[in-house]
Formats: structure tokens, C-alpha cells, sequence
């Protein structure tokens, strides 16, 4: 195994090489805020909330996708990093519609947690009120786009963990969605397997069982770890 | 020292926060002793906002001309003007009605296809106000001094909100106690 030694905040860390700043800085228990990070499946850096400052590089680097380096400083949580991370939560907010008060996430939400965490008392952006709509054909779930972040999470767990791949991303921009299958109605879908795993993922309440009123979405993430190690460890028992 | 001039109003909300106001029960009484209560729909009968008020709530989203008027005068008129409530600081509910795309569209949706005998548009120009194209929340009107966020906030959040203005300090708007939407 080779190592890469590295500064997080000052503390000096040995690591594994290949490792991402965001793994190493969790075993190290340094807090940095994700999003669209889900244990188990592969990080895209969409959400940009775990951007972080590395010394000689301009640019905030994603720290779940960015790989460790020899020598490399990073800086994890610094006024500048705040702001930003507020921002991406403000524009989240204010980008689709979320309306907590009757959500099915409320109180179980982790786009609320992030709002709570950067310190977001209220957005600074204009509300865009997007016309988004939702899709009801599934027999037990449901998508609501107004409620979506983007994450891509629900992509990559039903594509890595279930292999069906019924999710995708529609689009470009201001426009862009989730898509089941060929962007046909989601129970028209042959390749869903009803198995969940998209709920489960889902940080908002975007993705939720039919039936599920206010704050009633518990969503088991927890559920998808457990399934990881029991592939690779073979432990079955929860 | 003369008592702290207090005030609450009610833009496009449901009354909820003001529910929640009211939910501070016997903290009130000692609120009663420290403020003058000059203008509040739960607490004042007085109906023209006054001068000078030194802290006020706002429950509510700005939806029609009403509204608009209303806040802008409490502005001039406030030092510490507070976002009371979800709809205050994000439009909430009320704003649902933004995603049908304007004023017109919503209007012939609530009086002429939803309307049952004789459907016609309200129109009765200083009695009933006219609508804004969008419900939009109070900080993008006027500038807020305090967020406090919630659909409605706790009894205890409202409490802890207000209880350090009376001693002349900024309340700590932080963390899942003071903080969450919804």
C-alpha cells in the first residue's frame, strides 16, 4: 500500500493513496457537508458542497472527487468556503420548490439538514417557481421534480447497487430532470424493479412511496450501506 | 425608559404563526408588563400602523397591493422588522399559486372554471385588493433585520427570538432550535 502524507487544517494525516480528501477526511472525523455523496455508490461532485481550498490551486476543488496528494494543503471550512456553501444551498432552495411545511421529507430532509448546517436563515436569490410536474404512474412510488436537487443519487443507486439503470438525466441547463427509462413514464419502465432503492437515496422528497403524507417519509439510508457490506463481507443480518 | 412600542402583522399567510404567537401562553403576561402591544391582529384594535414602532412581526408573504402598501409603511415606521414565519422568509404555501404563471391564470382558475353559478372576476378597486403577478417573500420588498423561519415556529422559538431584543441584544439565529424551514 503506498501512502500519501498530506495537512488537513493543520493536522498533519498518512493516508492511502487513491483515497478522495472527502474519505480521508472523514476518517480523520473532519466535517465537510455533502450532498450528493451516498455511501457505496460512485461521487460525481454534483451538489459543490464539499467544495474546499488546496494550496496553489485557484479553483475550489469537490473533495469527493478529488484524490489526495504528497505534500498537498487542504483547507476545509474557511469564510470563503462558508459563504460559498451557503450560496449552493440558497440557489437550491430558491432553483426548484421546496415547500418544507407539507413536504413528505419534512423534519427527515437533507437538503433542510444542509440549510441548518451552512447557517441559511433565508435564500438571497429570487424564487424561480419552476412549472416541474410529477409522475404518479408507478403503482407504489412516486417522483415529485419539484422537490429534486439533482443529485443523481437515485441514478447511480438503481444503475451500481440494483444494476437496472431506470434513471437518467434529461436535458441540459435550467431544464434538466430526471428521466425514467427512455423519458417514458416511470411504470411504464420494464427494467424497474420496484425494489426502493431510488426512496431510500432520494435526500428530499423527491422520490417517495404513494401513500406517504406530511413528514411520513422516513427514508432508510442506512438500508443501502448495510447492503454494500453484505455483498462484499457476506453479512447478511442486520 | 419608556416601554418597548411592539407590533405584529398578517400578510399572505394562514394565521398559523400568529396561532403559534399566542402558544407562549403565560410568557405573554410578562410580555404584556415590558412592551406597549401598538398594532397586532391578535393584540391591538387599533387599524392604522403607528410611528415609532421599535419591533415588529411579520407573518405572511407579499401577494396583493394590500400587502405591498402595508409593508412598506411598517418599514418606514420600524427599527427591528422580523421575517416571521415560512411564508414571510420564503412565500411557502402561498406562493404555490406563482407556478400557474401570474395573476390572470390563477384568477380565472379560482372565479371562472372553478366557479359555480355565476362566475365572473372579483373587481371592486378599494375594497377588494388587486392581486400581484407573484406572492413573493417580505425581503425582496423591503430589507429584514431578523429570519426566523418555520411553518410556524415554535412557541420557544418565537420566545427566544423576541426575549433577548427586550434586553437590547441580537437573538443567535442558529442551529435546528432557531433555524429550520418547514
Amino acid at each position: 500500500m503506498s501512502v500519501k502524507t498530506l495537512k488537513i487544517n493543520g493536522q498533519d494525516i498518512a493516508a492511502e493513496a487513491g483515497k478522495s480528501i472527502l474519505q480521508v477526511a472523514k476518517e480523520e472525523g473532519i466535517p465537510i457537508p455533502t450532498l450528493c455523496h451516498l455511501e457505496g455508490v460512485t461521487d460525481v461532485g454534483a451538489c459543490r458542497l464539499c467544495l474546499v481550498e488546496i494550496k496553489g490551486i485557484n479553483k475550489l476543488l469537490p473533495a469527493c472527487v478529488t484524490e489526495i496528494g504528497e505534500g498537498m494543503e487542504v483547507e476545509t471550512n474557511t469564510p470563503r468556503l462558508q459563504e460559498y456553501r451557503r450560496m449552493t444551498v440558497e440557489l437550491l432552495f430558491a432553483e426548484g420548490n421546496h415547500m418544507c411545511s407539507f413536504c413528505v421529507a419534512n423534519n427527515n430532509c437533507e437538503l433542510q439538514d444542509a440549510a441548518i448546517e451552512v447557517g441559511m436563515d433565508h435564500t438571497r436569490f429570487d424564487y424561480r417557481f419552476p412549472d416541474r410536474g410529477m409522475d404518479l404512474s408507478h403503482p407504489e412510488f412516486a417522483i415529485d421534480h419539484n422537490r429534486c436537487i439533482l443529485c443523481t443519487r437515485c441514478v447511480r443507486v438503481c444503475d451500481e447497487i440494483e444494476g437496472a439503470h431506470v434513471w437518467d438525466v434529461g436535458q441540459r441547463g435550467e431544464q434538466c430532470y430526471i428521466i425514467s427509462g427512455l423519458d417514458q413514464p416511470w411504470g411504464e419502465v420494464d427494467a424497474c424493479t420496484s425494489c426502493g432503492k431510488c426512496v431510500d437515496a432520494c435526500p428530499t422528497g423527491a422520490i417517495f412511496r404513494q401513500g406517504t403524507t406530511t413528514a411520513e417519509k422516513l427514508g432508510d439510508r442506512a438500508k443501502l450501506s448495510f447492503l454494500i457490506n453484505a455483498r462484499e463481507k457476506q453479512e447478511w443480518t442486520r | 425608559m419608556s416601554k418597548i412600542r411592539f407590533a405584529t402583522i398578517w400578510l399572505a399567510g394562514c394565521s398559523g404563526c400568529h396561532m403559534s404567537f399566542l402558544d407562549m401562553d403565560e410568557w405573554l403576561i410578562e410580555l404584556a408588563d415590558q412592551v406597549d402591544v401598538v398594532y397586532s391582529p391578535v393584540g391591538s384594535d387599533l387599524k392604522d400602523y403607528p410611528e415609532n414602532v421599535d419591533v415588529c412581526l411579520v407573518e405572511g408573504g407579499v401577494a396583493n397591493e394590500d400587502n405591498l402598501e402595508l409593508i412598506q409603511q411598517v418599514r418606514d415606521r420600524t427599527k427591528t422588522l422580523i421575517s416571521f414565519g415560512d411564508c414571510a422568509v420564503t412565500a411557502n404555501i402561498p406562493a404555490m399559486r406563482n407556478m400557474l404563471g401570474g395573476r390572470d391564470p390563477v384568477l380565472k382558475r379560482g372565479y371562472i372554471e372553478l366557479g359555480d353559478n355565476s362566475p365572473q372576476l372579483p373587481h371592486e378597486p378599494g375594497i377588494v385588493p388587486e392581486l400581484l403577478d407573484q406572492v413573493i417573500p417580505v425581503h425582496q420588498v423591503v430589507p429584514i433585520d431578523i429570519f426566523m423561519p418555520g411553518c410556524p415556529p415554535s412557541a420557544d422559538r418565537i420566545k427566544a427570538t423576541i426575549e433577548p431584543l427586550l434586553n437590547g441584544k441580537e437573538p443567535a439565529m442558529e442551529g435546528r432550535e432557531m433555524l429550520k424551514f418547514g
